[in-house]
């Protein structure tokens, strides 16, 4: 059982350290988190993400957030990644697995993986 | 739906939608029942769509007229002999309060599943609502945690959607035996 003791080392470790908030990043993640998107398995999806940034120690860089239904249900699990002055990035189809390749191929390496975008589905 | 807990998230992101402040979510085992509670402060709804909004063709949602999330917990439920219920306020104080009961063993019962996974995510979408979840099993262990008093632990510094925290917050959402 996790104790208050270790929450509050928690605090303490990180109340001086702003710019590890998130929020603040440059690149938006975005999973599509209703009913579609969750029984397609969105929330393996969305917590590989947030597990893999904090990992890659992306937090300044990167922030991921979870939207409702982005309108295409058949496509879900989806990741959108939008960053300033880039087109928009539609990952469809995402498993916790190819949740992790994007982070460290795409968020931190900047190379979008083509073959697991809607473009690459539709085909 | 695959387990109870994929509903759970699924229809409390309706009482974030709903504006809530504070989310209630139980689980109550007794007596062979399983009991989902979800009960929040949010803006309500009016008593004509509280009449047909397990129909799945009554949404909030704009991209398509289809909701499934209410319909789906209420098939979950009913498939097991059990039933669901809805109450909601318009008039303060506001909220909903959403009860679904589950014949435990019933062969149509879903597991509960990854439940400290839904409210590990729900706290990721919406760190600034309070959250109390409470899970009594039928063999008497209780666990339940409350975010607002980890945001007193935390001071206003610290979120609680910080990736260390969520990690935190995961490990308190087991039950004793489960870290053995």
């Amino acid at each position: 059982m996790k104790t208050l003791a270790e929450l509050q080392a928690i605090r303490d470790r990180m109340k001086d350290n702003v710019t590890m908030r998130s929020g603040s990043g440059s690149i938006r993640a975005v999973v599509g988190m209703a009913t579609c998107g969750i029984a397609a398995g969105a929330r393996p999806v969305l917590s590989a993400l947030v597990e893999e940034v904090s990992k890659l120690g992306l937090g300044e860089k990167v922030t991921v957030t979870q939207t409702g239904c982005i309108g295409l249900c058949r496509y879900e699990p989806i990741v959108e990644v939008y960053e300033a002055d880039k087109e928009k990035v539609t990952y469809v189809k995402m498993t916790a697995e190819k949740a992790r390749r994007v982070a460290k191929e795409h968020l931190q390496g900047g190379k979008v993986v083509t073959e697991y975008t809607i473009g690459a589905a539709e085909k | 739906m695959k387990e109870l807990s994929l509903n759970i998230l699924d229809v409390a992101k309706n009482s974030v939608k709903a504006g809530a402040t504070r989310i209630v979510i139980r689980i109550d085992e007794s007596d062979g029942w399983r009991t989902l509670s979800i009960i929040d402060n949010g803006c309500g709804m009016p008593p004509e769509f509280v009449a047909t909004v397990t129909d799945p063709f009554t949404t909030t949602r704009t991209t398509r007229p289809v909701g499934m999330g209410l319909p789906l917990l209420k098939l979950a439920a009913e498939q097991t002999g059990g039933d669901l219920s809805i109450e909601s306020s318009v008039v303060p104080p506001t909220g909903t309060t959403v009860r679904a009961r589950f014949r435990m063993d019933h062969l149509d019962c879903v597991p509960v599943g990854d439940y400290a996974g839904s409210i590990v995510t729900l706290i990721q979408g919406s760190p600034e609502i309070d959250f109390l979840f409470v899970y009594h099993r039928e063999d008497g262990q209780e666990l339940s945690l409350d975010t607002a008093e980890l945001r007193q632990v935390l001071g206003p510094e610290v979120p609680l959607d910080l990736p260390d925290v969520l990690v935190w917050i995961q490990g308190a959402l087991q039950f004793e035996t489960e870290m053995q």
